[in-house]
């Protein structure tokens, strides 16, 4: 059954508020989720107050700012910050998005981060994502081929390449997948926006000779069909991508096989 | 809590084969639907709130019997396909074969019951 409320240790309880730093002038409160593993409390939103001055212009940026010179044990995953590696999504004021792409002149007012939502948490803003990995893992993310491999290379005209655009950019963020309603309902079995897109990558691929075993793998209630098109994927991903409407291509495929 | 790999729990039972059907279901029972109501209001809307000799009249003709007949017809099936994926969307383990039976159930039985009331009138 759909869980409506959150279980009673996942329930928020009010965090420590931070001073202000001394002779700031120009700050930006910024709440954030906290959770330890280790001490068997239930999560809290500790406020922070971070001077602009001296503070980068991304929240990416005013976390690492939080944890170097205020909070050391606020933890959260980061490296590349600048859109790449997609280690810093988060939620940021409702948003899924990447921290390190992520204005701190986005939002009008205090800025309020949490995890990615619907995740198992590690600690603090690190959601557990093995189950995301390996689901991806299980769509075969890989050119299958039964062809000798040729002498040189497999070859792919600059039109079929072409199809691949708006497919093979994913970093892998997980934005999507936990920003759609059917994935946090149904994520044992569905696979999720971030999956089907990296399908459809392989299944569009003029070079893999795999098409009909792939979109078998998929034809599924639940794995492909639990996509309702609710479109939060494609307005959540940081990439600008839409893997909607490779979902819906998949599904166009997979009734021209039967029609 | 179950010893799994990852890759065992992401793949599950694996591929069911089938869904294709009932989407594709959905889909041409959207379109019919979205020809069907225009057509049902205005028939309906017609004879709506005449007396019971009229509209007996008027659904002896064949064109909004027909008509009234697919609505609730085609409307029964794409409600049936509809609620039995929100059921699988929101209920889960045991409670869930029994709904979507009586779902089904449901479906049919108003189907079958309107379909015979518009031939009841039309005949």
């Amino acid at each position: 059954m759909v869980e409506l409320t959150l279980p009673k240790n996942s329930r928020m309880v009010t965090g420590k508020t931070w001073p202000k730093p001394e002779g700031a002038k120009n700050t930006k409160k910024v709440q954030v989720y906290r959770w330890n593993p280790d001490d068997g409390k239930n999560p809290r939103l500790d406020t922070y107050h971070v001077d602009l001055d001296t503070c980068g212009p991304m929240v990416l940026d005013a976390l690492i700012k939080i944890k170097t010179d205020i909070d050391p044990t606020l933890t959260f995953r980061r490296s590349c910050r600048e859109g790449i590696c997609g280690s810093c999504a988060m939620n940021i004021d409702g948003v899924n998005t990447l921290a390190c792409i992520s204005g701190l002149d986005e939002a009008k007012g205090d800025i309020k981060i949490y995890p990615l939502p619907h995740m198992p948490v590690v600690k603090d803003l690190i959601p557990d994502l093995t189950h995301f990995y390996a689901q991806h893992a299980s769509i075969m993310p890989w050119l299958e081929t039964k062809t000798n491999a040729p002498a040189k290379e497999w070859r792919q005209s600059i039109e079929d390449r072409e199809k691949l655009d708006g497919r093979y950019e994913c970093i892998m963020c997980a934005c999507c997948s936990t920003s759609c309603p059917s994935y946090w309902w149904n994520s044992d079995r569905y696979l999720g926006p971030a999956a089907l897109l990296a399908a459809h990558r392989w299944i569009v691929d003029s070079r893999d000779e795999a098409t009909g075993e792939r979109l078998d793998d998929l034809e599924d209630p639940f794995k492909l069909y639990r996509c309702h098109t609710i479109m939060n994927c494609a307005k959540a991903c940081p990439k600008g991508l839409n893997p909607a409407k490779a979902i819906s291509e998949i599904k166009h495929m997979m009734v021209e096989r039967v029609v | 809590m179950a010893f799994m790999t990852d890759r065992k729990r992401a793949t599950g039972n694996g591929s069911a084969r089938s869904g294709t059907q009932h989407h594709w279901q959905m889909q041409v029972t959207s379109v019919a639907l979205l020809l069907l109501i225009p057509c049902f209001v205005f028939t309906f809307g017609a004879i709506y709130g005449a007396p019971y000799e009229q509209v007996v009249a008027y659904y002896q003709r064949p064109f909004p019997s027909v008509i009234a007949a697919l609505t609730i017809a085609i409307s029964f099936l794409h409600f049936r396909g509809g609620v039995q994926t929100l059921i699988e969307d929101y209920i889960h383990g045991a409670l869930k074969a029994p709904l979507i039976i009586a779902m089904i159930c449901i479906s049919y039985a108003a189907a079958a019951v309107g379909v015979f009331a518009v031939v009841r009138l039309a005949l």
